[in-house]
């Protein structure tokens, strides 16, 4: 054997964006609710101070752990809302689940100053540091982790292409409607004010990116349910975009 | 233990089945690829082992389904914390492969690789032994294509992300490599029972 790395013979599947450090994710820290925001009529942001946080990218996500006096723990999978900053705050912006024990927990019982656990951040392979110029497509609170990197861009004024499709059944389910620029493109499935049309992302809406790629092309990022992220990755490889240049993020 | 206000949570499961830290997933079989789901056709399906064996070999799909059947009955583990019970994945042990290729005495781990590219380390002793499948069926049905149809690697005793979807090959080595997954943060080996979810856990 050689010592060099095995590369499978098959093309490789989309390499992580960072190098992700041992240490970080293994240590739980105390979060504490300082914030909530109303977004939609089912979801709200939650911002929590983290003093010892140790930074994120865009695009990563963080594991929560909530503990009934039993012992008993639940925990979930969250992508951070908020773009990097010094502040010693995340925020996450969570769906209220039919019958979620977590997500139901920050929905009816959560105040300011509750503790919750967390750790992260984790994972490299959803991160986007700024540098390529980044297609992104969401759906529902799958916008999430699209808003992050949203925010980061604008926050750093950053001049690398960036431009986001967010779908939403209407305008009262679109999750931080009054924060979209000329980056952005709702797109709503169920209903829509006067004169703005109604249906599922297409290629119409997908192709003309695509056919105005900026040089190098697009990185794509996509969250969302499975079915939205089958239908738009099906959407990207249609209309060109490389499979190994498709980073998909899928609730579960 | 830190304790959160007016949390209760789920009624408690009982009995010994859930490791420490997940949920019942129950019906639902939530789907969590990083790539694009590929367009494979059985007929075009191929499973390989190479690296340190004495028989590189690659079988096709009419090949590898020549060989004994066998099925699982268990629980599989998500290391997003989801468990599903009493899952019925049907296909052949891969035992039935490697006694074919045959390891050599040094081996010690292997890559599994996807069509797509993806990539998972594992230890060959959770390889061997029974407790590894290549899986063609689920619930006596075709393995869908998001669940990693037509053939997925099937390590139920390990979380599932070791499992890689769209099976195409092992490559055994003398020395653990990571994988996509444990190149991005998650722990080497992955066992839902120790709750190795992350590198250093």
């Amino acid at each position: 054997m050689t010592s060099q790395p095995f590369v499978p013979p098959t093309r490789f599947a989309v390499p992580g964006r960072i190098a992700v450090g041992e240490g970080t994710a293994s240590v739980w820290q105390t979060a504490t609710l300082t914030e909530i925001r109303r977004e939609t009529p089912r979801a709200a942001t939650f911002r929590f101070a983290v003093p010892d946080w140790a930074g994120h990218l865009p695009g990563q996500h963080l594991m929560l752990r909530l503990t009934a006096r039993d012992g008993y723990v639940a925990q979930r999978h969250y992508s951070i809302a908020s773009p990097p900053d010094d502040a010693g705050h995340i925020e996450l912006t969570l769906d209220h689940v039919e019958g979620g024990e977590v997500s139901g927990w920050f929905h009816t019982v959560a105040r300011p100053g509750d503790e919750v656990r967390v750790r992260g951040p984790l994972s490299g392979f959803f991160a986007w540091p700024g540098d390529r110029p980044a297609l992104l497509l969401g759906a529902g609170s799958g916008v999430v982790p699209l808003m992050s990197m949203v925010r980061h861009h604008r926050a750093r004024g950053l001049d690398v292409p960036l431009r986001l499709l967010v779908s939403a059944r209407g305008p009262r389910e679109l999750i931080y409607a009054d924060e979209y620029g000329a980056e952005t493109t709702p797109v709503f499935t169920r209903g829509a004010p006067e004169g703005v049309p109604v249906g599922r992302m297409s290629a119409a809406h997908v192709a003309p990116l695509l056919a105005d790629a900026p040089p190098g092309g697009w990185e794509a990022y996509v969250c969302g349910s499975n079915g939205f992220a089958e239908h738009a990755s099906r959407l990207l490889v249609a209309a060109g975009q490389p499979v190994d240049r498709i980073r998909i993020e899928r609730f579960g | 233990m830190n304790v959160t206000r007016g949390f209760t949570g789920r009624p408690r499961v009982a009995g010994p089945h859930l490791p420490p830290g997940q949920y019942d997933a129950g019906d639902d079989w939530p789907v969590l690829s990083a790539e694009v789901t590929p367009e494979l056709a059985a007929a075009d399906w191929t499973f390989r082992i190479d690296g340190l064996v004495a028989e590189p070999r690659t079988w096709t799909w009419d090949e590898a389904h020549a060989l004994p059947g066998s099925v699982y009955e268990g629980d599989i583990h998500c290391v997003t914390s989801w468990s599903k019970f009493g899952v019925r994945f049907g296909g052949v042990s891969l035992d039935a492969f490697l006694d074919l290729v045959r390891p050599e005495a040094t081996a010690t781990h292997a890559v599994a690789y996807s069509h797509t590219g993806y990539t998972a380390n594992l230890p060959l002793a959770d390889l061997t032994g029974g407790r590894a499948w290549i899986a063609f069926t689920y619930g006596g049905e075709p393995l869908p294509a998001e669940h990693g149809g037509p053939a997925r690697l099937l390590v139920p005793h390990l979380y599932f992300w070791k499992s890689a979807k769209w099976i195409a090959g092992l490559r055994i080595l003398d020395h653990d490599e990571p994988g996509f997954w444990e190149q991005n943060g998650y722990h080497a080996r992955g066992n839902p029972w120790e709750e190795q979810r992350y590198s250093g856990d």
